[in-house]
C-alpha cells in the first residue's frame, strides 16, 4: 500500500455522528468562542468571531444538517477551515482523533440520506465500530445564495 | 514647475523607457503582436498630452512615430531594425526635447523635418521610397530571425544614400543617445538632430560625449528620481496593515487602561505614538489634491464649448484639497460626468443667455473645501436650471411615482428625481429637462463611497450640485450602539445627531404614532423612526422587556440620519461612544446583507457588524423622494420672509385632504374602539383621567367598527375634544392663503397646500360642536344685548387667523370687520367707518401693531376705541411696549377664552357698550 492513498482526516462529532474533514483543511480548533450575531443572515450563520484579527464566520453545523441545536449552554467546539479565501468556524460538538485512512476504503454516499446530509457528504468510510461521514467543506458552506436566506 | 508638467515628464520618461524595450522586444521577435499595441498606445499618449500641453515640436515628432507604428500594427510594414532604429531615433529625440523642457520649462526650438520627413518616408513610403524598399527586400531574402542586426543596418545604411544621416545605423543606442545628449546644450540648441550627426561622425568626439551623457543621464530624470511610482494596490496593503496595527493598539490601550501604574504603560505610550505617526504619514501619500480629479476638466469644457458653441467659463476654487487616492479616483468620473452635464445641458446658448439677460458667456464654478471630516465639492452653473414641471411628466411618463404622489412633493423631491435610477437614460430629457442621463450613477457613485450629493436648482438661475464625501475610506469613525443586546455600529459620517425619547411624555421627546409607524417631533421637522430591532428582526427575550419598557415609557435613544437627502431615525436602546474602526467586508456567503456595509474588531476584541445607512434606507422606503433635510433648511430661511405655518393634514371624509394648523393640535391619538362609550347621546371616550368628547367634521365621517380610531386631539385649558379622522395623512409647512371661503359649516375655507386643494378645518366650529358652551360662559357674553352688534375691527395680516376669528367672533354675536394690516385698518378711518373696539396683529406688514396702535391713539377720530392686540409672541418686553403704546389687553393668539373675556371686558371698561 502506498502512503499517497492515504487520506488523514480529523475526526468530529455531531450529535453521535462520526465526521471526517481533511487534515490540511483544518487550520484552527477552537473552543469557548464569543460569537457576535448577525441578524437577517441565514439561520445556519450562528454569528462572526473575531479569531487573532481576523474575522471569522461561525456556521452552525446542526442547523446545516437539520439537526436539532446542543442541549447544553456552553457550547462545544469549533473547527476553523478556509473556502475561497474566507475563514469559516464549524461548531461542531466534540473533535476526536486524527485517523488515517486508505482514500481507496471510501464508499459512496447511500442514496437513501437525508438530502442536506447527502449534500454535504463526500463518501463513507466503515470504521471498526462506527461509520465515518466526510464532509464537504465548499458544499457545507454552499447555501448563501439560496433559499434559507432569511426571508 | 507646473504639477501637470511634472507630471507629463515623469510619466512620458517612463513610456519612453517602456516603448525603448518593447521596441528591442518587437525587433528581435517581429511576429510577437502583444508589444505592438502597447508601443502605439504610450507613443499615442505622447502625442496626445503633448498636444493638450501645447508642445508641438513634441506632438509633431511623436505624431510621426505613431504613423510608422500604425502601420505596422496595422501589418502595413514589416517590422525590422531600420523601422525599429529609426522610431528609437523619434524617442531619442522626444527624450532630448524632455530634458530642455524639464530644464526651462519650455520646448527648445527647432526643426525636426528631417527626421519626420524620414519616418512618413517609412510609414508612407512617399519621398523616399527606395529607402524602404532595400530593408524589405533584404527582410524577404532571408529567413526571419535570422538575419543579423549588422546586416540589416548595413543594408539600411547603403540604401539610405551617403549623405542622409548616414550614422543612424553605425552608432550604438547609447552612441546615438550620447550624441544627442552632448549637442543639447541648455543655452543653445537649435538642431539637436543635425548636430548630433555631426558629432558621431567625428570619432574623437566620442569618448566626451558618452562622459556628457552619464551626467545628463543623471539630470535628465531628475524629476522621475524624485518620486518614485508605487502600485497602489501596495499602498492599500500598508493602509490595510497600519489600520490593524491601529486596532492592536487600541486593544492594548485599553487594556491597559484599567491597570494603575503599569510597566506595559510607558512602551504602549510610545507604541502608541508611533502607530499614530505612521498611520498619518501613510495616510498622507495617499492624500492627494483634488486638483489632479480636475485636471482634464478644462480641455473637456473648451471641446464643449466647441461642439456645443457656448462660451463657457470654468472656475476652479480650491484645487489644492487634498483627499484619499482612493475617494479621488472614485470622485473622477462623477465629477467630470457633472461637469460635462453642466456644460452640455445646465447652461443655454449665447443667444438664449443674452435674451434672459444674462452674460452671453456661461459659467461653470468648481469648488472644493474641507468641512469636519468632509471634503465638500459643489458644481454649480448659471444656467437654465431645473424644470419641476418637465421632470414631473418624465417622472409620471416612466412611472416612477403617481401624480398624486407628486403633488405632495417639493420642488426639490421632485428636482431631485433627475438622481433616481430609472429616470432617464434617453437623450429626450437632455433637450427637456436640463439633465437626467447617468445622475443615478453619479448619485450611486457617490453614496458608494459614503458621500452625499445634494441638488438645489432655480429655474432660469442656475443649478448646484453639493457632493459630500469623507476624506478616507480606510478608518472610519463609528458610533457604537445597542439594541437587544447586540451592539452594532453606525458609521458617524452619516449620523446627525442623537435625540433621548421616552414613549411617555416625561421627556422633551416622545415618540409618537402614526398608524404604528414612530414618529418624533423634532424642532420643525417630523422625522419618521425605525426600530433598529424591526429592522434586524431580533425577537428575543429582550422583546419582552421592550414590551415592558413601553409601558413604562423607559428612555430610547434616537441616532438621526441622513442617507442622501433623506434623514430619519433609527431607535436603539443604548448608545456608547465613538470608535475608530476599520471596515472589513463581510463575509461572501452574506453578500446579500444590504444593510451591512462590513464587519470590524472593536478595541475589547469583539466582532461587530457594522450597519449601511443606505440600505436601511433602502428597506425603509425611497431615500431619494422623501424628507429633504436641505429642503428644511431652505424652509427655515424662507420662513424669514414668508410665514409658513404647519399644518396637520388628514382625509375625513372622503379622499380630499383636510389640514389644521397644527399649532391647535394637542395630541394624535390612536384610541380603541371598544373603549368609546355613548353618553348624553354623544361619544365620549375616557382620556386621561376626563371624559374626551369625540366628534366629526361632518356626518360623511364614520367611527371605525372596530380596531383603532385614529384622532385629533384639541385641548383647551382643561377641555380635551377629539377629533374623528380616517386617516393622518402628513404635517406640512407651507404658507397658509385661504382662497376660497367656505359656506360649509366645520370648514374656514380652502387653501392650496402642497400643491392640493385642501380645506380647512375650523377647529372653533368642532369645539363648538362638542361644548356648546365653549364660548357662551356667561361672564365672557358680549357686553350688552342690544339689537346692535359690537363691532369689532379685526387686523391680522395671516388670512388664516382672520378667517379662523372671523366665524369666532360672529358667533360670540359681534360683527366683524377685517383689514389687512394697519394701513388698510387706517383707510377705514379715512373713509368714517367706526368701530367699538379693534383687535390687531403685532408683526405684519406695511405697518407693525405698535405703530398702528400708536396712529389709532394719536388720531381723535378713534382715539376712544381700545385696542387689544392679538400675537403669537407674549414677552413681558412685548406687553410693556404694547401698554405703551396704548393697547388695552395683549392676547396669545390662541387663547379664546381670553379673547373672549378680554372683549368683554375692555367694551365694559371703555363704556362704549350700548
Amino acid at each position: 500500500m502506498t502512503t499517497s492513498n492515504m487520506q488523514e482526516y480529523v475526526t468530529i462529532l455531531i450529535a453521535d455522528q462520526l465526521f471526517g474533514i481533511p487534515v490540511l483543511e483544518v487550520h484552527d480548533v477552537l473552543r469557548d468562542l464569543k460569537l457576535t450575531k448577525i441578524p437577517l443572515a441565514p439561520a445556519e450563520v450562528a454569528g462572526a468571531l473575531n479569531l487573532r484579527g481576523r474575522i471569522v464566520t461561525a456556521i452552525d453545523v446542526r442547523k446545516r444538517l437539520g439537526l436539532s441545536q446542543l442541549e447544553q449552554e456552553d457550547g462545544g467546539m469549533s473547527i476553523v477551515v478556509e473556502h475561497q479565501g474566507e475563514p469559516y468556524s464549524l461548531m461542531i460538538d466534540s473533535v476526536g482523533e486524527v485517523l488515517t485512512l486508505d482514500v481507496n476504503d471510501l464508499q459512496p454516499t447511500p442514496v437513501t440520506l437525508n438530502a442536506c446530509w447527502k449534500e454535504i457528504s463526500g463518501g463513507v468510510y466503515r470504521l471498526e465500530d462506527k461509520l465515518l461521514v466526510v464532509l464537504q467543506i465548499e458544499r457545507m458552506l454552499d447555501f448563501g445564495g439560496n433559499s434559507t436566506i432569511a426571508a | 514647475m507646473d504639477d501637470l508638467l511634472s507630471e507629463f515628464l515623469t510619466e512620458t520618461n517612463e513610456s519612453i523607457g517602456i516603448v525603448d524595450t518593447s521596441l528591442i522586444v518587437l525587433e528581435q521577435d517581429p511576429s510577437d503582436e502583444s508589444h505592438i499595441g502597447n508601443i502605439f498606445r504610450l507613443v499615442h499618449t505622447i502625442k496626445g498630452t503633448c498636444g493638450f500641453l501645447g508642445l508641438p515640436r513634441l506632438e509633431a515628432v511623436a505624431h510621426a512615430g505613431e504613423n510608422v507604428l500604425g502601420k505596422i500594427r496595422d501589418k502595413e510594414l514589416t517590422v525590422t531594425a531600420d523601422v525599429v532604429t529609426i522610431i528609437l531615433e523619434a524617442m531619442d529625440v522626444i527624450k532630448d526635447i524632455l530634458a530642455t523642457i524639464e530644464e526651462t520649462e519650455e520646448e527648445p526650438a527647432g526643426d525636426d523635418a528631417d527626421l519626420i520627413a524620414r519616418l512618413n518616408a517609412v510609414a508612407f513610403g512617399a519621398a523616399f521610397a527606395p529607402v524602404e524598399e532595400a530593408p524589405v527586400k533584404e527582410e524577404e531574402n532571408v529567413p526571419e530571425g535570422s538575419v543579423s542586426e549588422e546586416e540589416l543596418e548595413a543594408a539600411f545604411q547603403a540604401a539610405e544614400g551617403p549623405d542622409d544621416e548616414v550614422s543612424s545605423g553605425e552608432v550604438s543606442l547609447e552612441e546615438l543617445e550620447a550624441a544627442f545628449q552632448a549637442a543639447e546644450g541648455p543655452d543653445d540648441m537649435p538642431e539637436p538632430v543635425a548636430e548630433s550627426k555631426l558629432e558621431v561622425k567625428d570619432e574623437e568626439t566620442k569618448p566626451v560625449a558618452e562622459k556628457t551623457s552619464k551626467e545628463k543621464a543623471s539630470k535628465e530624470s531628475s524629476i522621475a528620481n524624485q518620486s518614485i511610482r508605487v502600485n497602489v494596490q501596495m499602498l492599500e496593503n500598508l493602509m490595510t496593515m497600519v489600520s490593524e496595527l491601529v486596532l492592536t493598539r487600541n486593544q492594548l490601550l485599553q487594556m491597559v487602561r484599567g491597570m494603575d501604574d503599569n510597566e506595559f504603560t510607558v512602551p504602549l505610550q510610545r507604541l502608541s505614538h508611533v502607530t499614530t505617526e505612521l498611520q498619518e504619514g501613510l495616510m498622507k501619500t495617499r492624500m492627494q489634491p483634488i486638483g489632479n480629479a480636475w485636471s482634464k476638466l478644462p480641455r473637456i469644457v473648451r471641446d464643449l464649448s466647441h461642439d456645443l458653441d457656448k462660451k463657457i467659463d470654468l472656475v476652479m476654487r480650491g484645487a489644492e484639497t487634498e483627499l484619499d487616492r482612493q475617494v479621488l479616483e472614485l470622485i473622477k468620473d462623477p465629477l467630470t460626468h457633472m461637469v460635462r452635464n453642466s456644460a452640455d445641458h445646465g447652461l443655454e446658448m449665447p443667444a438664449d443667455r443674452i435674451a434672459n439677460g444674462k452674460n452671453e458667456t456661461g459659467k461653470i464654478v468648481l469648488e472644493a473645501f474641507h468641512e469636519g471630516g468632509h471634503i465638500i465639492i459643489k458644481i454649480s452653473d448659471d444656467g437654465r436650471g431645473l424644470n419641476s414641471e418637465k421632470i414631473k411628466k418624465k417622472v409620471i411618463e416612466n412611472g416612477l411615482a403617481s401624480e398624486a404622489e407628486l403633488e405632495g412633493m417639493s420642488k426639490q423631491q421632485i428636482q431631485n428625481f433627475i438622481m433616481r435610477a430609472g429616470f432617464s437614460t434617453a437623450e429626450k430629457v437632455t433637450n427637456v429637462s436640463g439633465r437626467g442621463v447617468g445622475m443615478d450613477v453619479v448619485r450611486s457613485n457617490i453614496e458608494k463611497i459614503g458621500g452625499t450629493i445634494a441638488l438645489t436648482s432655480e429655474e432660469g438661475q442656475g443649478s448646484t450640485f453639493t457632493i459630500k464625501i469623507p476624506l478616507t475610506l480606510a478608518i472610519v469613525s463609528a458610533l457604537i450602539v445597542e439594541c437587544c443586546g447586540e451592539r452594532f455600529a453606525i458609521p458617524q459620517t452619516s449620523v446627525l445627531e442623537l435625540v433621548r425619547a421616552s414613549t411617555n411624555s416625561s421627556s422633551d421627546h416622545t415618540i409618537e404614532m402614526i398608524n404604528d409607524s414612530p414618529v418624533l417631533r423634532l424642532r420643525d421637522q417630523l422625522l419618521p423612526l425605525l426600530h433598529l430591532n424591526d429592522i434586524m428582526r431580533l425577537e428575543t427575550a429582550a422583546d419582552e422587556v421592550a414590551d415592558q419598557s413601553n409601558v413604562k415609557g423607559a428612555e430610547e435613544f434616537i441616532v438621526v440620519i441622513q442617507v442622501a437627502s433623506f434623514v430619519f431615525g433609527i431607535v436603539v436602546d443604548r448608545v456608547f461612544d465613538t470608535e475608530e474602526i476599520v471596515v472589513k467586508p463581510i463575509a461572501p456567503i452574506l453578500k446579500n446583507l444590504s444593510i451591512f456595509s462590513g464587519n470590524t474588531i472593536l478595541g475589547d476584541g469583539s466582532v461587530i457588524m457594522i450597519l449601511d445607512p443606505n440600505g436601511i434606507a433602502a428597506m425603509s422606503g425611497d431615500a431619494a423622494v422623501s424628507s429633504d433635510n436641505s429642503e428644511k433648511d431652505e424652509t427655515k430661511l424662507s420662513q424669514l420672509q414668508d410665514e409658513k405655518t404647519a399644518l396637520l393634514v388628514f382625509r375625513a371624509g372622503g379622499k380630499d385632504p383636510k389640514a389644521v394648523p397644527l399649532s391647535l393640535v394637542a395630541r394624535l391619538e390612536e384610541i380603541d374602539v371598544n373603549t368609546i362609550e355613548d353618553t348624553n347621546g354623544k361619544k365620549v371616550v375616557q382620556y386621561r383621567g376626563q371624559l374626551m368628547p369625540l366628534t366629526t367634521i361632518d356626518d360623511s365621517v364614520s367611527i371605525v367598527e372596530e380596531g383603532r380610531q385614529p384622532v385629533l386631539v384639541f385641548s383647551d385649558q382643561d377641555r380635551t375634544m377629539g377629533l374623528v379622522v380616517d386617516e393622518i395623512v402628513d404635517i406640512v409647512e407651507d404658507t397658509l392663503d385661504v382662497e376660497m371661503m367656505s359656506d360649509r359649516e366645520g370648514f374656514v375655507g380652502s387653501a392650496v397646500i402642497r400643491d392640493k386643494a385642501t380645506d380647512i378645518v375650523d377647529v372653533g366650529y368642532c369645539l363648538q360642536k362638542c361644548f356648546g358652551s365653549w364660548f357662551g360662559a356667561q361672564e365672557t357674553r358680549p357686553f350688552g344685548h342690544g339689537n346692535d352688534k359690537q363691532k369689532i375691527l379685526l387686523v391680522d395680516d395671516s388670512p388664516f387667523f382672520r378667517n379662523m376669528l372671523v366665524p369666532l367672533l360672529k358667533t360670540a354675536g359681534y360683527a366683524v370687520t377685517t383689514a389687512e394690516n394697519g394701513v388698510d385698518a387706517l383707510e377705514k378711518r379715512d373713509h368714517g367707518e367706526h368701530f367699538d373696539i379693534i383687535i390687531s396683529d403685532i408683526e405684519m406688514p406695511e405697518m407693525d401693531g405698535f405703530t398702528f396702535a400708536e396712529k389709532v391713539k394719536g388720531d381723535e377720530r378713534w382715539h376712544e376705541t381700545p385696542i387689544v392686540a392679538l400675537s403669537s409672541h407674549t414677552t413681558p418686553g412685548d406687553f410693556d411696549r404694547g401698554r405703551a403704546v396704548g393697547f388695552s389687553d395683549y392676547i396669545a393668539k390662541f387663547d379664546r377664552d381670553s379673547l373672549m373675556s378680554a372683549l368683554t371686558q375692555t367694551l365694559k371698561a371703555s363704556g362704549s357698550a350700548k
